[in-house]
């Protein structure tokens, strides 16, 4: 297999997917490029996850209470599933649309939210956006059941405009009080109950109720509305065709795309005084969105098809998310492949490198790039690294091992220990600084004779740790 | 020795969950207290009176020691306007001091922030905990989070001794060559360098330390111990952060809240034991807290959420006695079934952001509060009105 080739698909895996194993990439560089692209994009398949088994596994995530077995099976897709660009840009939606668990308590509505994205992620914008302004979860976070004919509450409007769609300078004031009176009476069912139940907010005997959206005719304001320059019937769903008719939206959309697919780009508030990193990216993506009917997946298509994609100087060019660094390494330990409480844990990891999944620190969502990286942090994510891979009896890392006798026959000097243990964890590049102190450090003990026992494979696998530890493993 | 601002130092104790006030400070001469409390009460007999009126659940001896010379304030009736039953969203609203808005700035991040403006020491806020409380989150504040001290670190998982020192010199290599790679690069660079010193220097603690005091072996005393591990090594720590639980009893609340309490107890008194025998007690409080009290009927076996609380400030300093007032148990006076809140736990932070560490609390706390005198040198008062 040419290894120019593998390292390609790794960059897709990474960016579409969790990553992959050395196995995964040379499977789907076999069949090619653009065979792995319809791969990732049929979305029709079986993505092979059993909601039964974990909703066994996983009682809290089936009671719809706390959120630690609903991320812990979200981990489990986003390492098991047979759809892995589903699970990605459901993150990326989660992401822009952040909700979170902290204002609600209420588990079931934010998981609905989820399984929304992962359902209508690739549809089209304006109807992810009506669902979006449905979503109980969405009403109840930005206080759109406050919204009411003749007193008005900006939240869900505001943020609509400046978080969800076209970003800030692109509207007036106007338009948010226009936009937000379009969507008065857009509230949840049976309030005055619910704020009760909350109020209660007793588990016992019942258990959370689920909360559901209504529209509420007679508090809703009818007067027409003046948005964006258009005069139209007073609807949440003019609003958001209105919004999905307009560049700022394609090109707000396209720069949360490339920074979350492509490469870093600075956080949100900087977009309107820094230029996009690739201008002609952003273009390319915004001709997708209007040629084809304000669709998600073309976009997606061409973003991957694209040569700004497939150019080395975008690999690595991302710091790895926590769900990134958790997911990639037990894809690679293999340890996962089937429902597991102990998963519960590793899904608390995240939380604790800085991504409590359903649970972002504000609407803005979770700022990325170089901001998912502190001191605290850091050590987290090196250490959770480490201490999945030193056990060699993991079948992922005997695999890796076994990989690594298969390809060196057992014996490595300290340049091919390291360079080999790279390409097993899935032809990853590192710098050759790094690369030298790895190997500086493998000639500690001489060159490498894997003879069955447990000894040399142990090296092999302390190898995998140190390269976990590295600088560079933190981006992909 | 006379101590200045910049030796203060704040321990803050987060019980996790929903501590429940009414059976933490018992109001055991009311009756309203025991035809509300069916099952899920304390006894007269089995309470540690303060007074006529209140007094501490069994099993606070330290509390109740350090009470009589004079080195704990209660802060009765704690909260805040329109209160939040939600366990994220109450303990959201204290970590950002922030009731009505999504923050997402800690008040323990900003106070590191303005207690060492130019992030020289990457200790001044450590927190004993896996996992950086909101509290202590703030943009471009490096903040030490220890789970436990005595393997923290990188590469806990690696057994052998030696193989480990050896990682960590590849781990320093690396990170100390990365800033040619990019600013990225550069900045992964300085962290991980950052983490090797903070881990550096926090293991020195480990080993300079010795004292008489022995700690139990609960995950509260351990925090504490580490707490004190780190504080005795004067490294320049000013916060430190911990937290225990779960208080959220719902159910078999009677031999939870007892057991928490217990070992919080001993913790604390082997606590200020350890300070008196190093002399830090006079430059340390603690303050002890929870995101919300318990509701005033229990449920049979426990108690749901509430509001109005109780927090507790312990140390030499401190000026012990009872602030603010004990809210009414009445049913008429019950908010949603709940004690009325009556003060702003805003007035307690601004009273140590002030007068403890000498620092502008508006901008802190989000506002300007009325301050509490349980200082010495205080000028609050004693918001019983």
């Amino acid at each position: 297999m040419e290894t120019k080739n593998v390292e390609l698909i790794a960059h897709l895996m990474r960016r579409a997917g969790f990553g992959a194993t050395r196995t995964e990439l040379e499977e789907l560089a076999a069949q090619g490029y653009e065979a792995t692209i319809d791969w990732l994009f049929n979305t029709e398949k079986d993505d092979g996850i059993e909601i039964d088994l974990a909703r066994r596994y996983h009682p809290d995530y089936s009671g719809g209470l706390g959120m630690a077995g609903f991320n812990a099976f979200w981990l489990h897709r986003m390492i098991n599933s047979q759809t892995p660009l589903v699970e990605k840009t459901t993150l990326f939606w989660h992401g822009v649309f952040a909700t979170g668990y902290a204002k609600l308590a209420q588990g079931r509505v934010l998981m609905d939210q989820i399984e929304m994205f992962r359902e209508h992620g690739f549809g089209d914008l304006p109807n992810l956006l009506v669902k979006l302004s449905k979503e109980p979860s969405m009403i109840l976070w930005l206080d759109n059941n406050d919204n009411h004919s003749g007193a008005i509450n900006e939240n869900y409007g505001r943020e609509l405009l400046e978080l969800f769609s076209m970003g800030v300078g692109n509207y007036t004031e106007d338009d948010v009080k226009e936009a937000s009176r379009a969507f008065t009476g857009w509230t949840v069912a049976n309030t005055d109950y619910m704020t009760m139940k909350a109020r209660n907010d007793s588990l016992w005997p019942y258990g959370r109720l689920n909360l559901h959206f209504e529209f509420r005719e007679n508090d809703h304001d009818q007067l027409e509305i003046d948005f964006l320059g258009h005069r139209d019937k007073s609807a949440g769903e003019s609003v958001v065709d209105i919004i999905c008719q307009q560049e700022a939206t394609a090109i707000f959309i396209a720069r949360h795309m490339y920074s979350f697919f492509v490469a870093d780009e600075p956080p949100v508030p900087s977009w309107p005084y820094t230029p996009p990193r690739d201008p002609k990216a952003i273009e390319m993506l915004v001709e997708a969105y209007f040629e084809n009917g304000y669709q998600i997946k073309p976009m997606l298509q061409r973003l991957f098809q694209a040569d700004f994609f497939k150019d080395e100087t975008v690999w690595y060019e991302k710091v790895k998310s926590p769900s990134e660094v958790v997911a990639g390494v037990l894809r690679l330990t293999g340890e996962y492949d089937d429902y597991d409480p102990a998963m519960n844990a590793e899904a608390g990891s995240v939380g604790v490198m800085g991504q409590s999944l359903v649970n972002p620190p504000s609407v803005e969502g979770w700022h990325w790039g170089d901001e998912w990286i502190d001191t605290g942090n850091l050590v987290e994510r090196v250490n959770f690294a480490s201490s999945h891979f030193n056990d060699v009896t993991k079948p992922g890392v005997r695999q890796m091992i076994d990989g690594f006798v298969l390809s060196t026959g057992g014996h490595a000097s300290p340049e091919r220990l390291v360079e080999v243990c790279l390409d097993q964890m899935g032809a990853v590049q590192i710098s050759h600084e790094s690369q030298g102190h790895l190997v500086a450090h493998a000639a500690r003990d001489g060159s490498l004779e894997v003879n069955g026992e447990d000894a040399g494979r142990r090296r092999v696998a302390e190898m995998f740790q140190l390269i976990a530890a590295t600088p560079e493993f933190q981006k992909g | 020795m006379v101590s200045t601002t910049e030796d203060k130092k704040l321990v803050v104790v987060q019980l996790s969950g929903g501590n429940d006030y009414l059976n933490t400070v018992v109001p055991y001469a009311s009756g309203d207290y025991y035809d509300f409390r069916g099952s899920i009460k304390i006894d007269p007999e089995d309470v540690i009176p303060i007074d006529d009126e209140i007094g501490l659940r069994p099993g606070l001896n330290s509390i109740k020691r350090l009470w009589d010379q004079g080195k704990v304030a209660i802060i009765h009736g704690i909260g805040y306007a329109n209160p939040n039953r939600s366990h994220f969203r109450s303990m959201d609203i204290w970590h950002t001091a922030l009731p009505e808005d999504i923050g997402n700035e800690g008040w323990l991040g900003r106070t590191t922030r303005d207690l060492d403006p130019k992030g020289e020491n990457v200790l001044t806020a450590v927190n004993f905990g896996r996992g950086l409380p909101r509290a202590l989150g703030c943009r471009g504040v490096p903040v030490a989070s220890v789970g436990n001290l005595e393997t923290y670190g990188l590469f806990p998982d690696m057994q052998d001794d030696d193989l480990r020192k050896f990682a960590l010199d590849t781990f320093s290599k690396m990170y100390g060559a990365a800033g040619a790679g990019g600013p990225v690069m550069e900045f992964l660079g300085q962290t991980g360098t950052d983490a090797m010193k903070g881990a550096d220097i926090l293991r020195t603690a480990v080993e300079r330390y010795q004292s008489n005091v022995e700690y139990a072996g609960n995950s509260i005393a351990s925090s504490m111990r580490d707490a004190a591990q780190v504080m005795f090594a004067d490294l320049g720590t000013r916060i430190f952060y911990t937290q225990q639980g779960s208080y959220d009893t719902h159910a078999g609340e009677l031999a939870t809240h007892q057991k928490l309490w217990s070992d919080l107890d001993g913790a604390i008194g082997d606590f200020v034991d350890d300070m008196d025998e190093h002399d830090a007690a006079d430059d340390t409080v603690i303050m002890v807290f929870s995101e919300f009290g318990r509701r005033i009927k229990d449920n049979g076996s426990g108690t749901d959420h509430g509001s109005g609380g109780v927090a507790f400030l312990i140390g030499n300093s401190v000026k012990g006695g009872q602030y603010s007032y004990y809210p009414s148990i009445k049913e008429k006076d019950h908010l949603e079934g709940d004690l009325r809140f009556n003060n702003d736990f805003r007035m307690t932070y601004t009273t140590l952001l002030e007068d403890w560490f000498g620092l502008d609390a508006v901008p802190i706390v989000n506002g300007t509060f009325e301050k509490f005198d349980f200082f010495a040198n205080g000028n609050g008062s004693n918001g019983a009105h």
